[in-house]
């Protein structure tokens, strides 16, 4: 029963500590400025094992991060953090693509509206005219057919 | 109506790029190009001051409370492998000559704090450290990779040249002891 009720506790506290796997594109090599996961550098290698000591402390991830902003400041992480200012940083792009679609649509729009609407020509039939290049080329093959 | 509108439009847009780009010769011109570099051409540099949190201890590193003294500045990060050869190098220096007033100050960027202090104990380094994680006084002094020594005078002025690349080795190792002993007669 205490052996149950102890997996029931630590369960899902294992499963809330982080990996490196997990967190290696998240975080910056400072020197070569890309993701861990992308960087064999010297000092990627060491922040990777400064996160997976941490890990295995089952630090949360969130304190990991907040620990490698102290000491390479917030360049460290991949995306900015959503608060104060760095909201810019999330908000400018979707306020760009929002700007683009909606000049995009009216550009669109505005082209099938002044469009001139072009009317077949139509024979005494009631059905539309060929234009002569095809009238000249239907002719020959049909003159080619009877010969 | 409609026109105006149009106008507007064409305007905004047209001042948006002209903005845009203004930003971007403005971003490039403000841009410093580092002491290393002016002091390569022969131009007299004061060395950009800086404050750092203590690698070796509490407290803060100021450059400007070294002022009345020459300096040797070293970058280093514990990750770079010249930087331990170099060390004793440095460490015999500062014990050499820190009667005659000369300090020795280490400046350890992109690092885990934790891993440096290891670095520092290993290689029995002595002399004051600081630590600048985010590698801001980097582009103040123009420094590409680690190590890299400065000498500063006692007005605070670079002096000699900037050595890359580890103190040990024969080609800085004669221009070192020549910069180290031109900052004591200075």
């Amino acid at each position: 029963m205490a052996v149950v009720a102890a997996l029931t506790v630590a369960g899902p506290a294992a499963a809330a500590c982080p990996t490196l796997a997990g967190m290696e594109g998240e975080v910056m090599c400072p020197t070569c400025k890309t993701t861990l996961d992308q960087s064999d550098a010297p000092v990627a290698r060491q922040i990777k094992a400064f996160i997976e000591r941490r890990a295995e402390a089952c630090v949360s991830e969130e304190q990991i991060k907040d620990e490698l902003v102290g000491q390479f400041g917030p360049a460290v992480l991949a995306a900015p953090p959503r608060e104060g200012f760095h909201w810019l940083a999330w908000l400018l792009p979707l306020g760009g693509l929002l700007t683009g679609a909606v000049v995009v649509s009216t550009l669109v729009w505005r082209w099938s509206r002044n469009r001139p609407a072009v009317k077949p020509t139509l024979e005494s039939n009631g059905r539309p005219a060929l234009d002569p290049d095809a009238e000249r080329r239907l002719d020959r093959e049909l003159a080619r057919f009877d010969g | 109506m409609k026109g105006r509108l149009k106008l507007a439009a064409q305007v905004s847009s047209v001042a948006l790029v002209a903005g845009l780009f203004a930003l971007l010769v403005w971003k490039l011109a403000a841009q410093d190009e580092g002491a290393a570099r002016k002091l390569g051409r022969g131009e007299i540099v004061e060395a950009p001051v800086f404050r750092l949190d203590r690698l070796d201890g509490p407290g803060e590193v100021s450059l400007a409370a070294y002022r009345g003294r020459p300096v040797v500045l070293n970058f280093w990060g514990s990750w770079c492998d010249p930087c331990k050869e170099e060390a004793p190098v440095l460490e015999s220096t500062w014990k050499r000559y820190r009667d005659r007033g000369l300090v020795v100050l280490g400046v350890d960027f992109h690092d885990v704090k934790g891993a440096a202090r290891s670095f520092a104990r290993e290689n029995d380094m002595s002399y004051p450290l600081a630590y600048d994680g985010p590698g801001n006084t980097l582009s103040d002094y123009g420094v590409t990779a680690a190590p890299e020594t400065f000498f500063i005078d006692p007005d605070g002025m670079l002096v000699c040249e900037r050595l890359q690349g580890g103190l040990h080795l024969e080609r800085n190792r004669a221009r070192f002891e020549d910069c180290v002993e031109e900052l004591l007669t200075a």
